[in-house]
């Protein structure tokens, strides 16, 4: 009897992966395809080319978008830096314009016109099976601590420029932070920080995120910089009042 | 002309005020009772420490102003202590201040010199025991006494050698030969140039035999970054530019002032910045300092590829890495 549960569970859990896998990564038909490149290209004419030129040409204050690729086009509308509100030293995040089937449309036009890097699909971004957090550690601080924070906060760049913090981004958007280089940040290749240990990095950073504050006030994670401002303010100040205290008269 | 001043006459103590504690019993009663209720506070503090620590679970996190999110039970596990070891502290002083006795009295000092009868006995007593222990007829424990206390006075000396050995010309090389494969950094696999993209960098060490072990001291001489810019972004004289290939520029990651790993690269700018002390190397001109306390440009080793297409050094580096030393000789 055992045996055969076994069987019909293990089948049971093998069925519900493929129909699972299979409906989150349906072909696109060409109909439906050139549909979303035609949606797209009326967003980006009305809500990105008065920058980025008609055809993507780029013009003064903005860069030329041919060859980004869809994961470029995701990364910066989709976590809502594009379309920018502030032209000043760093374009910030900020809550999306545009909805995901917006964004996808976006993405297919652009990448449409010349290859790059394409947006990774769910099943390439399994972190959890594939990464090594171990791993993932290692890398950070080789590759990402010095501008992002050891503990993923992010930190201060040269004239107002800054890494953000890594907190809250989702493991799509550090994926394709990785492969397209967006702002001040260079491109990490994928002969040199593997796809695998791309997930790493994401595992690493889904684990400071999930980390709990067992020593009790974290102060930010920043280092040195708030808890020493706390000591020097909050710590000397206490002192500083109680010796002025213990030297009083009493009266 | 007289030259003599008015001397000025001692003013003698202020009187002696006394608290109001001394003289109203009722300030007395109130302080003592300024008192119980600090020592109360501090009872309150250690029940709170012991309270939070049964009944608070570790996974609770609260809003609190300043701090931000923060963990319960250490919060609280810390006021508790903080409380009830400042209150008893402050109790205590209080009490002194406000209660104990207040009366000044003076207290002669006396002379620091022993009575003269005490030093001669004392002096008797040593010869006494010198004599007993026979120092003077035992020559043979006096003299090999001396040798061994002398020698526990060599050995701290002998310690010393632990400062050194000389660094010698350490300092100067590195690992880096003509054509040591640049390797990622982890990974240890070695880059083909068509593995970086235009704006892509990647942290570098010489390659090693497989299984060999990498010393600290080394990844912290032999670092290097590699950098992928568009050639004709470069604005370098002929040497320099030959010591690139297709774009790809590689510096020492060992900043030249205090000997940070100099990593932040903008890609935008092109400018490579130190996180210690904010020193600015601009790529395009092989790292010149354009901000910041650095005196030299971060060192470049020259670079080209191998039969087999992979980026190899094309010789080591023409300068010591890292900061400055003494026996530099630029």
């Amino acid at each position: 009897m055992a045996p055969l549960l076994l069987a019909l569970a293990l089948f049971s859990i093998g069925t519900t992966f493929s129909v699972a896998g299979a409906a989150t990564s349906t072909p696109l038909t060409a109909a439906e395809r050139s549909a979303l490149i035609d949606e797209g290209q009326r967003i980006f004419l009305k809500g990105c080319s008065s920058c980025h030129g008609l055809n993507l040409e780029g013009s003064a204050i903005a860069p030329s978008l041919i060859g980004v690729g869809a994961a470029s086009v995701d990364f910066q509308v989709a976590t809502g830096r594009m379309p920018v509100a502030d032209m000043s030293q760093q374009i910030t995040r900020k809550d999306p314009v545009y909805n995901e089937k917006e964004v996808e449309a976006l993405a297919a036009y652009v990448s449409s016109l010349a290859p790059g890097p394409d947006v990774p699909g769910e099943e390439s971004l399994n972190y959890e099976r594939n990464g090594s957090t171990a791993e993932g550690g290692e890398l950070f601080r080789t590759n990402c601590a010095m501008c992002h924070n050891f503990a993923a906060q992010g930190g201060a760049l040269t004239q107002g420029k800054y890494a953000p913090t890594l907190m809250g981004v989702t493991p799509r958007h550090i994926y394709e932070a990785l492969i397209t280089g967006p702002q001040s940040m260079p491109v990490f290749s994928d002969k040199t920080i593997t796809p695998a240990e791309k997930l790493s990095i994401i595992k690493w950073i889904k684990a400071a995120e999930a980390e709990p504050q067992l020593g009790g006030a974290s102060l930010g994670r920043v280092g040195p910089v708030t808890e020493g401002l706390l000591v020097w303010t909050l710590g000397l100040g206490l002192l500083v009042g109680v010796a002025v205290w213990l030297a009083m008269k009493a009266r | 002309m007289s030259n003599e001043i008015e001397a000025i006459k001692d003013p003698g103590l202020p009187a002696h005020v006394h608290r109001r504690a001394d003289t109203d019993p009722k300030a007395a009663k109130k302080a003592e009772r300024q008192v119980a209720i600090l020592f109360l506070l501090s009872a309150l503090g250690t029940v709170t420490l012991i309270g939070s620590y049964i009944f608070i679970p570790q996974d609770v996190f609260f809003y609190f102003p300043v701090l931000g999110n923060t963990n319960a039970h250490q919060l609280f596990l810390g006021l508790g202590m903080a409380a009830s070891l400042f209150f008893i502290g402050m109790g205590a002083i209080h009490w002194a201040k406000t209660l104990m006795p207040d009366e000044e009295v003076i207290i002669q000092r006396h002379e620091f010199r022993s009575p003269d009868e005490d030093r001669a006995e004392f002096i008797k007593t040593v010869k006494e025991g010198a004599a007993a222990a026979g120092l003077g007829r035992r020559s043979l424990i006096k003299r090999s006494l001396g040798l061994s206390l002398g020698l526990v006075g060599l050995s701290p000396l002998i310690l010393l050698g632990d400062l050194g050995p000389l660094p010698g010309d350490e300092l100067s090389k590195t690992s880096w030969k003509a054509g040591t494969r640049l390797v990622t950094d982890p990974g240890d696999r070695p880059i083909r140039a068509e593995d970086l993209e235009v704006g892509a960098v990647a942290q570098t060490l010489p390659e090693i035999e497989p299984g060999a072990h990498r010393a600290l001291s080394d990844i912290g001489k032999d670092a290097v970054l590699l950098i992928r810019l568009r050639p004709e972004e470069f604005n370098l004289d002929a040497e320099r530019l030959s010591w690139t290939y297709e774009g790809i520029i590689a510096f020492s990651k060992i900043c030249s002032h205090m000997g940070c790993a100099v990593a932040l690269y903008e890609q935008q700018t092109k400018h490579l910045l130190c996180p210690c002390h904010q020193s600015t190397f601009d790529v395009t001109r092989a790292a010149k300092v354009i901000f910041g306390p650095s005196a030299r440009p971060l060192p470049q080793l020259a670079i080209t590829v191998d039969s087999e297409g992979y980026l190899v050094a094309q010789s080591p580096f023409n300068e010591p890495v890292g900061p400055s030393f003494w026996e530099r000789s630029s």
